[in-house]
């Protein structure tokens, strides 16, 4: 399976895990993991997505996935799992 | 399961720690290119180029995006010019049409710099050699990306004196003909002794003899990353900060690993190796001065910097081996005085000298790198620290290398721009006695006896 990572960065307001959750599923993108804290004021969030059944290529949601952050007025970063797997696993 | 320490851990090297891989090498064969006719050559050479490495900035740049790391360089590198030149070039004017489309090719590809208009020489030189290496100053200063390399001395052969005489004599050259751009072209070239066939960064790149038919190549960067991981080990024991670099070495090279892989498979070009080089930028923090001074020392060139490095060397390479398939090129860190901010400014406060950064070249990967010295120097004198350098080389074992830049009309004090990526270097002082009666010897140095090592 392959997975990526969405980490999602910004000051706490309404609609920010809604709007990163619609955008995927209209890209048909699996949410499995999903952690959040808030930290004064700032939010803080880590997705684990799967990419199998993604619609569109993964610059073409990277892109959109940017578009949508400057709306929102925070920051969105979608990597790959891979960097983190072999950085962290032997 | 990826935890989110983890994934903050590693996006905070790249975004505060500029973490990055800093370059995708491909290493081409220009064997089949070879022909007696030099526009037919050139013709062969940029069309082999072009083809194979047409999607190298592209394939960078997604791979790139994909995993959020920055690919700095793209680069290519070539089969030795004087091998491939061989038949076609009866002067030194044919080899600088080489020089030019090899330029041309990096810039229709978009590649920073295209190595391997280099010569092998370590035992002597026939006359292909000998007529690129009188090549060396036009070509440098007609080209902007070409970077040239001369191989002068080995462990297996010893030193060619005869070539290490002459290039004192190049040196000068193609400094004064790049006298308006603070003698630039010496920074695009470098002496080396035992170079390896698969060094991936510059000037030194060049597909090897032993090389296949493309290889792709990467190396790794990271000061800052290692810098921040030792500044919290202050007061520790050396256990302690012995670990803490080698772990830190491996997480950075399984970065360029991951890369290498990606790129070779996007490319379709096999992986050749991983360079563990920590190399430094201007970037704040990025420095490999930081980081021996993050050590324990006030300023790197005191009593102690050649310890410190050792250390960090020896536990960078004992880190990345550990994470990478296949580890080669030069791997080690690169103290250039000049990407290297802390370097530059130990410089400025008389705490480093050419004689210092000598020692430090005992312990590390490559040797005196970008250093900038008065345009007078004398051209035996530049010939007698090349030497100098080449014996660490041979007598250890280790590639070791000199890319040293007479400043045409510069002095001590002054500071030379040489532009781009090369950056800026003060100009340091040369001990001025005289070696010329040594270097004006012919012929070479025997290569050394392995027994008795003491």
């Amino acid at each position: 399976m392959e997975k990526a990572i969405i980490t999602v960065v910004g000051k706490d307001k309404v609609g920010i895990i809604a709007k990163v959750c619609n955008y995927l599923a209209e890209h048909n993108i699996n949410i499995m993991d999903i952690s959040q804290t808030i930290v004064d004021g700032y939010f803080n969030m880590m997705m684990i997505v799967c990419l199998d059944n993604m619609a569109g290529g993964f610059d073409e949601v990277n892109d959109g996935l940017y578009e949508l952050s400057k709306t929102i007025g925070v920051s969105i970063k979608f990597q790959h799992a891979n960097i983190f797997e072999e950085m962290h696993r032997i | 399961m990826i935890n989110q320490f983890e994934v903050i851990e590693t996006n905070k090297m790249v975004e505060e720690e500029n973490l990055d891989v800093r370059t995708i090498t491909i290493g081409i064969s220009l064997f089949d290119c070879i022909d007696s006719n030099i526009d037919i050559l050139c013709e062969n050479i940029y069309h082999k180029i072009t083809t194979v490495a047409k999607d190298l900035a592209k394939t960078a740049d997604e791979i790139s995006k994909k995993y959020g790391v920055p690919i700095v360089n793209k680069r290519i590198s070539v089969t030795p010019i004087s091998i491939i030149g061989a038949s076609a070039c009866k002067k030194t004017q044919d080899f600088v049409k080489i020089a030019r489309t090899l330029d041309r090719c990096a810039s229709d590809l978009n590649v920073n710099f295209i190595g391997g208009y280099s010569a092998i020489v370590s035992k002597s030189m026939n006359n292909s050699e000998h007529l690129l290496i009188e090549s060396i100053p036009e070509a440098l200063s007609v080209t902007k990306a070409v970077c040239s390399s001369v191989n002068v001395g080995s462990t297996k052969t010893g030193i060619n004196m005869d070539a290490v005489r002459l290039l004192g004599e190049i040196i000068k050259k193609a400094s004064y003909l790049t006298k308006d751009s603070d003698s630039s072209a010496c920074a695009k070239f470098v002496v080396f002794c035992n170079a390896p066939d698969d060094n991936p960064f510059m000037a030194g790149a060049f597909h090897g003899v032993s090389e296949g038919e493309a290889v792709i190549n990467v190396g790794v960067s990271g000061p800052g990353v290692v810098y921040n991981a030792i500044k919290e080990c202050k007061g520790q024991s050396f256990e302690v900060l012995c670990e803490t670099i080698k772990k830190t070495a491996f997480k950075i090279t399984r970065v360029g690993q991951l890369v290498a892989k990606e790129a070779s498979k996007a490319l379709g070009i096999p992986f050749g190796i991983i360079d563990l080089s920590l190399a430094p930028t201007p970037a704040i923090g990025d420095s490999i001065a930081l980081c021996l001074e993050a050590m324990g020392l006030e300023k790197v060139g005191a009593p102690g910097t050649t310890l410190a490095l050792a250390i960090l060397n020896d536990q960078v390479k004992k880190g990345g081996v550990m994470a990478s398939s296949y580890v080669g090129g030069l791997s080690g860190a690169f103290i250039p005085v000049s990407e290297d901010q802390g370097m530059i400014d130990a410089v400025n406060d008389g705490a480093l000298t050419i004689e210092k950064l000598e020692a430090m070249t005992c312990v590390c990967s490559v040797g005196l790198d970008m250093i900038a010295i008065p345009g007078s120097t004398k051209a035996t004198t530049i010939s007698g620290i090349i030497a100098d350098e080449m014996a660490i080389g041979m007598i250890n074992q280790k590639t070791t290398a000199v890319r040293i830049i007479p400043v045409e009309g510069k002095d001590v004090g002054d500071v030379a721009y040489f532009g781009g990526l090369l950056g800026y270097a003060p100009v340091m002082k040369v001990n001025e006695y005289d070696c010329s009666e040594l270097i004006n010897r012919k012929g070479r140095v025997p290569s050394p006896i392995h027994s008795f090592k003491n």
